[in-house]
Order: structure tokens, then C-alpha cells, then sequence
């Protein structure tokens, strides 16, 4: 780890305030992804801004046909809301089987969200289900918010405050871990609600994305087998020694199909 | 004596309180406040020649004391770490020097090139990155068959085409008539991979400076070799070098061998004079500390028309890495050609085996050490020899098993004991082998696949043979026990004095044990080979019998009788009238009272059994579910069985991580290690372990020692491998090496 400056604002205006100032500066949530990263020496800000003292960032909320989720709310309380589990259930089901529980009870949905690691779980739920992502600045749709790996529409000074997902008919998601790390190897989240019917796949390539062959079969035909013969094209998947793109091409199918099931 | 005998008793783990509790004391938690710290700055690359290192600024930075380079090292007088292995070999052993800092030219990412040491770690971190080394890249080579390759990038000068050694043994003329006359032969490629120990405690070392000589408190595994390897890299007498371990966080063959750092780390000290610390981080120990097994190669069986194997041949590669480390060489060839053959009698073996240098970490003992390597050649070779001769695979083992004794191998090893046949048919009906195709049967109407294997193997257990052992009586009656043998988790803390406790009929509670320091231990073996109780115990009989002995005759003088007229219980001489003469009383009365013992014994024991698994294998991804494990072993008799059943317990976990989930890997372009840690080696958890039926069977005690034990501590991951590929090439009939990953196993269905 290199020397860093550390301040703990309790206002998001604040924390903007102190992560304009400072070009070099980083929010920290969990720190479940960041941390280890300075230890590695992999990562070196000149100051950590630490957006845990900030009250109304926190909490779960239902509002009209939507919940909103603060960012700084973490797995563990995701899993085991009785509002999430009775609104998306695929949501606190998605939540209870990210890491182990050391890490759902540091990680934070705001900090998964940000950081759009290509093999995290959040990321699926949030395009999957055609969240709005909140923003100390402005409202983003998920279509719009995540770039690439590990980039997003944040800027520099803009925090994610809360992410709304509105509610679907339904929702249902699988993966296949994997099996050294167990992040994501492939993953799919499927809904059908307001936002229309979503395939989002995580794990599988660079960047979470929405397999739209598999959204037009579903939108006629929301079974498994209508996804059972879409075949992922395998350029432009990850390839590396857990798993070829072929393999992983395969698996995008498997979860989707899964996750249908699992949707009902 | 006691009521109850304490030798049989699972006496729970005195160390656990302390460990539990978070009051184990590990390297790490001793080196006292001021300790300097040491940092090394590594090669990022696989083959380069290293052109400069400028350490001027590292030097200048803030709180830095020294800076070691390879140069400074060699201007000192200091040399690399021996490596002590002893091959009869065809090309001869080349033993290329392995300067502990690189001097001018690097041979696998990791390999130290300076060493930092600064008043905290964050200083000396940030020094290094200071450090300007100049490469020039060279081509790397880091698999074993291009290595051998004529083309191939070349490590050492010494070693033309990248030949460590070309080693065999057996008999090749009759190996080759056994084949000319077969009526079936077999042959498979047999990989077995690069692996790593991957103990939870990271390597770590405190040097301290004394008045005349230098201190090591390390997390070693054998304090008196790893001294006599640093010695002779500083040119050092060994009494000018003290060595000595505190609790240790798992070690599994590769904290056996002293390492580059150790040797930088009391040069440091030395010349500062003040005490330097390391603690390795977990990518440290991934690229630079040792890796193991590493033994690839063609393996064939003859067979006669009734399926009785005639012979055996394995021509292999072993992998040496970078450099050698002191076991690389022995453990694929001397080691393992004690368990070729595994439990089978087989009147012709022959193995030839060539050492390779890759531009790789160097290759250690790991669990087992060559023993898992041989019997998964014959058991691998016996599933295929059953296939192809359309043969019940139990049968065809139980049909070949050793079954009189003593038996002389073709490769020399004299087994004298061994119930293996019978182990086989218990094995199977304690995993219900009779109940599989029903199992097999709910499996497949759910989609899934469903595999069982049962498989053998034989131990040769030993490791360095002769061991010592002191008793020392203190007035107050506590008797101290110290050994050259040493625990780094198995729990000889409790065992040990346990069975000293049950020699001199005395309470647990009364002995102290000593290990792992070369001031109060007098010469020891340390760990590796499964070692312990055979050797340890065998020297703590043998003490407990010269004390006694010591005891009775004082005792006999005192009471003015002759010796063999005392009885002798709990600590206590005592003629028939009732006079006695405690052990206590006896030490104040002339210190010391103590018996020692030193024995070269070299024979092995021959620990074995039968394992089964049984696997679903879900076709849709290619995973593998681990769904029952049962196995029926011999271990001699059981001092303490639930230490025992542990060990076993730990090493059926390490071989199942073989098969399925663990592996080395480096790219083979840049060389680069892909696998540096955690989240992409991939170590077995819990969650993907059923729970292990382990038996224990006591019906054939050996005569190799005094107690009748047999060595429990490597055996688990010389059996698991073999039984978990069996039981996944039944479920996806097809050939997979380890690890058998799900893409390997989705391949293998969809036939790709
Ligand atoms: C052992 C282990 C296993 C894991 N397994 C999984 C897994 O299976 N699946 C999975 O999805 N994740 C996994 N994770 C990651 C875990 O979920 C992380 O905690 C999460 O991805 C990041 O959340 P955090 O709150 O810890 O973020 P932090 O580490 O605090 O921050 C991560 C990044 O996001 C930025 N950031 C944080 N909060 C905000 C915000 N509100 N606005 C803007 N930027 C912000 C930070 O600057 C940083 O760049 C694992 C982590 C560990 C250590």
C-alpha cells in the first residue's frame, strides 16, 4: 500500500466536494475490491474519500413500482430484505450468492455498480433489469451506464448514490462460478416487466451486455427452450485458463436457460 | 502401568486451545520491536539477462539501510543453496549454481534480484521500486517437452539441451521381453501437473545477530539440513549458526529446504547488526518459493492372457524448474521408484526419467513427494488395462495384489506387510459399490452423469532415515521430551508425550516437549516422508527404554537391592515390603536423569489402502460434484486414532484438489505465472467435499519399529487422485488428465 490522505465525509455533496478537489482522489465503500487493490500496490490515490458516513446513501425503498436502493447498502441486507425478497426475489437471490459472507457484509451494491468488474454479479442485475442509476449529478439508464471493463458514465467528482430498479413480472438469475475465484464465469439475468423482456450476461466477455437474439426469442416465447438453441458467438468472449471462449459462448446459453427456468 | 493405556487413545489436540484461541506464536509474531524489514525486488521476467541494477537511489530513500544485490552476496564469500540430492544417473546430475540475488541473468519470474531492508516494510517497498535493473529479454521456455526440444531456449551452459539428468532403473532387457511376449499391452500418456503446496502461513524468517553468531527463527520444517544448506552456502561452521521454529502455519514439503531469502536475510543482519524480518507475500510464495510433482510421461503394462501383469515401464520428464532445490532431483526418480508398482506384484519394472529446466519456479517435495506420482501411473494403467481387456477393474487389482510377504519389488523395496486384497473388497462395500447402478440410474434421470472408481496404493514411508530423542527427568518429576523430528500442525505436541507419557507410565501432563531448535535438539530429521512416529517414535522407545533403565539401576543402588526386583509404575521403583523410589527423587538426587537415543534405523513402512469415489458430472457445464469418498487403510497401529484418521483426512483433500481443481500454470509465450494466488489457483474448500468415510483397520502391525506404526502423513494424497479420475472417466467415459476441470469435462462430452 502507498501513503494516502483519508477523509470521511457525512454529506454527498461534501464528498463531491473533496473528490473535485483532488484529481487523484477515489471514493471508497466496501472497500472489498479497492482495498486489496492497494495492497497490491496496484492502485495509488492520493487521498481515499470514504463514503460510509454518508446516512442518506443507505437503505432500501419501495416507491411506486420501483425500489431504491441506496449504494452504500451492502449484499448481506440486499439478500435478506423482506422488501427485496418480496419485490425481486431474483434480486436477494442474486445478492445471497455474491462471494462468500465475509463479503456480502462489506460490499456494497454502489461500489459493485462502480467499479463494473466484467466478472461481478451486480452489474447483471442492474442491466438486466433496466435499473435508472442515481448519481450525485444526474439519473443514468443502465443501457447508457456501463462502458466497458471496469469503466462506466461516472465522472471523476460523480458518486453513485442509489440504484432504482423498477419491479418485474419476473426475474431470474444463474451462474456458473468460477471455481478458483468464484466471480462470475458466465452468467445471465433475464426479466420481463416494464423495462420489456432483458437477457443481460455477465462473466462471459469484457463488459456485462444483453444478448438481444435471446430477448426477441423470449418476448415471443418466455420459456426455456426458446433460448435452449441461441447459440452466444464466441468472438469477443474472455478466454483465459478457467475457460476458453467457446466454453464460455456455451455456458452464456446454459445460464440463460437456467435463469428463465428459475424466472418461471 | 496405566488402567487404561494411553498408546490407542484419541487424546484431543493440546496445541488446539492455543492455535484456536489466536495464541499460536508464528514467525511473524516473535521478531522482536526495531526489527528491520526486508523486501525483495523480483525478476517481472522469465529469461533475461540482467545488464545493470542501479541501487543508488533505493539506497538514498528514506529509513533504507541496505540494499543487497547478487554482487555484494559474491563478494562476501557467499555461494547459492546446495542441492543435496543424490541421483545414480545414466547423464549425470548437473548441479548449476543458484546465486541467492541473480547476478547477471534471471531464469523464471520471481527469481530475487536485490534485497531492501528498511526500518518498516512500506520503506522498503517503496525503495525497491527505485531499483533500476536493466534487461534484456531472452527467450523463455517454461514446458518441459519443449524444453528438451532442440530448438529451445537454453538455461544453463552446464546443461546442453536443458538436461538436469537422464536417470533409470530397473530391468530393461526384462521389461522388454515381458512385453514381446504379452498377450495384452496397455499404454497411456500419464501427466501428472505442477502443483503447490500453497501452507496458509506464508514463508517468513527473523535474522538476529547474537554475540557470536547468527540466530534464524524461521517456519521451517527441519531445522538441523535447512542449517547444514545455509552453512554451506556462507561458508558458515554450523555452530555459528542457530536455527530454530516456533509454530508453523502448514508446510507440506516446501518449508523442508532453506531458500534464497533465508540466506540474505542473515547476511543483513550480519552486517548491520541488527535483527531483519521477512514475511512473504502470498505472490511471493506462488512464483518464488517451490512448486511440486511435475512428472509427465508414457506409461505401458503387459499383461498375460489371464491379466496378470508382467511388467511395467514409465518413461518420463520431470520438471526441475529454474534451478534445482535441495529434493527436486530425488523426488521424481529415487522416491517414487520406491512405490512403482504400486500394491501389485510385477515381475518386471523399468522407469527412465529425465530431468528438464524450464524457465519456471524451482521443484520441491510436496506431500508424498514421487509416491502419488507412481501409483497413479499403475492405477491410470490398470483402468485402461481393464477397458481393454474387458475386464472388472476391482478384479483385475485384486488379481494382481501382493499377497505373500516378505515381497521384494522389481525395484528393490522389500515389503513385509499388508493386507491389500481384503482392504479392496472392504472398500467396496463401505461405498456400496453394489448400489451403484441405482445411483447411477437417479443420476442419468435427472440429466446428470454419474461415475464410480475404486482404486489402490501403496506408501513407502521414511522419509531421511535415524532420529534422536532425549528424557530428561527434572527434580520436581516433569520429564522433558526433545526430538529431531518436528510438527508444523500434525499435533506431535499432544502424541508425542502422549506415547512417552505411556512408556513411562506417567500423566500426559507431566512431559514437556521440545523440537525445532538446533540449541536443545541434538540432531533430528525434522519432517518430510511421513517420518514422525515411525522414526520419532522408535527414538522416544528407545529413550524411554535407556531411562528406565538408568532409572532402575539408580533406583536398585539407593534401595540396596538388585534391579530386577523392583516393579515399576507411575514414576516409581518400589521393592514388594514397600520401599520406593521415585523418578523425581532419583533426579534431585543426582542430576541429571536422562535417557537418550540415536538409532540409524532405514527401514520404510508400508502404509496402503483402498479408496473409492463416486462423482456426478453435470453434461450441461462439465462440473463435477463430489458426491461420496470412502477409503479402507492400513496404518499399522493407531497411537492416537483421531490424529491419524486427521492426517489422513488432510491429505484425501490435498489429492482431491489434485484431481479436479489445482494447477500451476505459466503462459507459455512470456512466461509469465498465471496462476500467483488465490483467485486463479484454486484450492479445494469445504464446500466441495463430501464427508470423507475414512476406515482404519489395525490388522497388520509393522516390525519396522518398536510401536508398529505406520507413517499416516502423506498417504491421503497418495491414494485420493487416482480414485477421484477413476470414478470421473466412468462417469464421462472419455480420457481426462488432471485437473479435471468442467471445461476439460464439458470437451470431453460434447466431443470436442
Ligand atoms: C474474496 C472476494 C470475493 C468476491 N466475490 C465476488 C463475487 O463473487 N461477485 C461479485 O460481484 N463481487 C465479488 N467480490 C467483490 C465485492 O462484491 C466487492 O465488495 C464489490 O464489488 C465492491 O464493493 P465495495 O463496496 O467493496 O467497493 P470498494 O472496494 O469500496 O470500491 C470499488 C470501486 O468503486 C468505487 N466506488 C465505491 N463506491 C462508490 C460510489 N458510491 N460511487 C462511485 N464510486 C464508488 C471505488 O472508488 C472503487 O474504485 C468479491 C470480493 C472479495 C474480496
Amino acid at each position: 500500500m502507498y501513503d494516502f490522505a483519508y477523509h470521511k465525509p457525512s454529506s454527498v455533496a461534501d464528498a463531491v466536494k473533496l473528490l473535485a478537489a483532488d484529481p487523484d482522489a477515489k471514493a471508497v465503500s466496501g472497500g472489498h475490491t479497492l482495498l486489496p487493490a492497494l495492497k497490491h500496490r496496484l492502485n495509488k490515490p492520493s487521498s481515499l474519500v470514504d463514503l460510509s458516513g454518508i446516512a442518506e446513501m443507505r437503505g432500501v425503498r419501495r416507491e411506486g413500482n420501483a425500489l431504491i436502493i441506496g449504494a452504500l447498502t451492502r449484499h448481506h441486507e440486499v439478500a435478506n430484505s423482506e422488501e427485496v425478497k418480496s419485490a425481486i426475489p431474483a434480486l436477494a437471490y442474486m445478492a445471497q450468492h455474491i462471494g462468500d459472507q465475509q463479503v456480502r457484509n462489506r460490499g456494497t451494491l454502489g461500489g459493485s455498480v462502480s467499479n463494473n468488474d466484467p466478472a461481478a454479479d451486480y452489474p447483471a442485475a442492474v442491466l438486466g433489469l433496466g435499473a435508472t442509476i442515481h448519481t450525485s449529478k444526474r439519473k443514468i439508464a443502465a443501457d447508457d451506464f456501463f462502458l466497458g471493463m471496469f469503466t462506466t458514465a461516472l465522472e471523476h467528482d460523480e458518486i453513485l448514490v442509489a440504484v432504482e430498479f423498477p419491479i418485474p413480472e419476473k426475474a431470474g438469475y444463474a451462474k456458473m462460478r468460477n471455481p478458483a475465484s468464484r466471480y462470475v464465469m458466465a452468467g445471465a439475468f433475464v426479466s420481463k416487466g416494464p423495462k420489456g423482456v432483458r437477457v443481460a450476461i455477465n462473466g462471459a466477455a469484457a463488459c456485462v451486455f444483453r444478448q438481444s437474439e435471446m430477448e426477441a426469442a423470449l418476448s415471443s416465447n418466455w420459456s426455456a427452450d426458446a433460448v435452449a438453441g441461441i447459440k452466444q458467438p464466441a468472438d469477443d468472449l474472455n478466454s483465459d485458463i478457467h475457460g476458453s471462449a467457446e466454453y464460455r459462448a456455451h455456458l452464456v446459453t446454459v445460464m440463460a436457460k437456467r435463469a428463465v427456468a428459475a424466472a418461471g | 502401568m496405566n488402567a487404561i493405556s494411553l498408546f490407542g487413545q484419541s487424546i484431543r489436540r493440546v496445541e488446539d486451545a492455543r492455535f484456536l484461541r489466536g495464541e499460536g506464536r508464528y514467525v511473524d509474531d516473535l521478531a522482536q520491536p526495531g526489527a528491520l524489514h526486508a523486501v525483495f525486488l523480483r525478476s517481472p521476467h522469465a529469461h533475461a539477462r540482467l545488464l545493470a541494477l542501479d541501487v543508488a537511489a533505493a539506497r538514498a530513500a528514506p529509513g533504507v539501510h541496505l540494499v543487497l544485490t547478487g554482487a555484494m552476496l559474491a563478494e562476501a564469500g557467499i555461494g547459492g543453496l546446495p542441492c543435496s540430492s543424490v541421483l545414480a544417473a545414466e547423464t549425470p546430475l548437473v548441479k548449476p549454481d543458484h546465486p541467492p540475488l541473480a547476478l547477471d541473468r534471471v531464469r523464471h519470474v520471481g527469481e530475487a534480484v536485490a534485497c531492501v531492508v528498511a526500518e518498516t516494510a512500506h520503506q522498503a517497498e517503496d525503495a525497491a521500486e527505485l531499483i533500476l535493473a536493466e534487461y534484456d529479454m531472452l527467450p523463455a521456455v517454461t514446458e518441459h517437452d519443449a524444453a528438451l526440444a532442440p530448438a529451445a531456449p537454453q538455461l544453463h551452459e552446464e546443461a546442453p539441451r536443458n538436461l538436469a539428468f537422464l536417470w533409470h532403473k530397473g530391468d530393461r532387457a526384462a521389461v522388454k521381453a515381458a512385453f514381446a511376449a504379452a498377450a495384452h499391452v496397455v499404454e497411456a500418456d500419464i501427466p501428472n501437473p505442477r502443483v503447490t503446496c500453497a501452507p496458509i502461513e506464508p514463508r517468513a524468517a527473523v535474522a538476529v545477530p547474537e554475540a557470536s553468531r547468527l540466530s534464524l527463527i524461521v517456519n521451517g520444517q527441519n531445522v538441523h539440513s535447512m542449517r547444514n544448506q545455509l552453512c554451506a552456502a556462507m561458508k558458515l561452521p554450523p555452530e555459528a549458526l542457530h536455527l530454530v521454529v516456533p509454530d508453523v502455519g502448514g508446510g507440506f514439503g516446501v518449508k523442508n529446504v532453506a531458500f534464497p531469502e533465508h540466506v540474505c536475510l542473515l547476511h543483513a543482519a550480519r552486517e548491520l547488526g541488527a535483527p531483519v524480518r521477512w514475511t512473504a507475500r502470498i505472490g511471493e510464495d506462488y512464483a518464488a518459493s517451490a512448486h511440486g510433482r511435475g512428472l509427465h510421461g508414457r506409461g505401458r503394462l503387459a499383461l498375460d492372457a489371464e491379466g496378470r501383469f508382467l511388467a511395467l515401464d514409465f518413461d518420463g520428464v520431470a520438471e526441475m524448474g529454474a534451478y534445482l532445490s535441495a529434493n527436486g532431483p530425488h523426488c521424481p526418480t529415487n522416491a517414487a521408484a520406491t512405490a512403482m508398482g504400486g500394491v501389485y506384484a510385477i515381475p518386471a519394472i523399468h522407469m527412465t526419467v529425465r530431468g528438464a529446466f524450464t524457465n519456471t519456479a524451482p521443484m520441491e517435495a510436496y506431500r508424498g513427494a514421487g509416491k502419488p506420482e507412481a501409483n497413479y501411473i499403475i492405477e491410470t494403467l490398470i483402468e485402461h488395462a481393464a477397458r481393454a481387456t474387458g475386464q472388472d477393474a476391482a478384479a483385475l487389482r485384486a488379481r494382481n495384489m501382493i499377497g505373500e510377504f516378505p515381497y521384494r519389488s522389481a525395484l528393490g523395496m522389500e515389503l513385509r506387510d499388508g493386507n491389500f486384497a481384503p482392504r479392496l473388497k472392504e472398500c467396496a462395500e463401505l461405498a456400496d459399490r453394489a448400489g451403484f447402478p441405482a445411483r447411477r440410474a437417479a443420476s442419468e434421470a435427472k440429466g446428470k452423469r454419474r461415475g464410480f472408481g475404486l482404486t489402490a496404493f501403496l506408501e513407502t514411508a521414511r522419509g531421511a532415515f535415524g532420529e534422536w530423542a532425549k528424557l530428561s527427568v527434572s527434580p520436581e518429576g516433569d520429564v522433558t521430551l526433545a526430538i529431531g523430528t518436528q510438527s508444523n500442525g500434525q499435533g506431535h505436541e499432544t502424541s508425542f508425550p502422549q506415547y512417552v507419557a505411556h512408556q513411562l507410565d506417567l500423566p500426559m501432563e507431566r512431559i514437556r516437549y521440545v523440537q525445532a531448535d538446533t540449541d536443545l535438539v541434538a540432531f533430528g530429521n525434522g519432517h518430510g516422508g511421513a517420518r514422525s512416529l515411525h522414526m520419532g517414535g522408535e527414538a522416544m522407545r528407545q529413550a524411554a527404554h535407556n531411562l528406565l533403565a538408568e532409572a532402575r539401576g539408580r533406583a536398585a543402588r539407593l534401595l540396596q537391592t538388585a534391579p530386577d526386583t523392583l516393579h515399576y509404575a507411575g514414576g516409581r521403583f518400589a521393592l514388594a515390603d514397600g520401599q520406593s523410589v521415585t523418578l523425581a527423587e532419583l533426579a534431585a538426587e543426582e542430576p541429571p536423569l536422562e535417557g537418550e537415543a540415536r538409532h540409524a534405523l532405514d527401514l520404510c513402512t508400508f502404509p496402503n489402502g483402498a479408496h473409492a469415489a463416486e462423482v456426478e458430472v453435470d453434461p450441461e457445464t462439465g462440473e463435477c460434484t463430489l458426491c461420496a469418498y470412502t477409503a479402507v487403510d492400513d496404518y499399522g497401529r493407531l497411537l492416537n486414532p483421531m490424529l491419524a484418521l486427521g492426517q489422513v483426512q488432510g491429505g484425501v483433500v490435498q489429492g482431491i484438489g489434485q484431481a479436479l481443481l489445482e494447477a500451476i500454470r505459466y503462459d507459455p509465450e512470456s512466461g509469465q505465472l498465471l496462476t500467483a494466488g488465490l483467485m486463479d489457483y484454486c484450492l479445494p474448500r469445504a464446500s466441495d467435499l463430501p464427508s470423507l468415510d475414512i476406515a482404519l483397520r489395525e490388522d497388520a502391525p509393522t516390525e519396522a519399529n518398536g510401536l508398529g506404526v505406520k507413517g499416516t502423513g502423506q498417504a491421503g494424497c497418495i491414494a485420493a487422485p487416482q480414485a477421484v479420475m477413476a470414478a470421473i472417466r466412468d462417469a464421462v467415459g472419455a480420457e481426462i488428465t488432471m485437473p479435471a476441470t468442467p471445461e476439460k469435462l464439458w470437451a470431453a462430452l460434447h466431443g470436442r
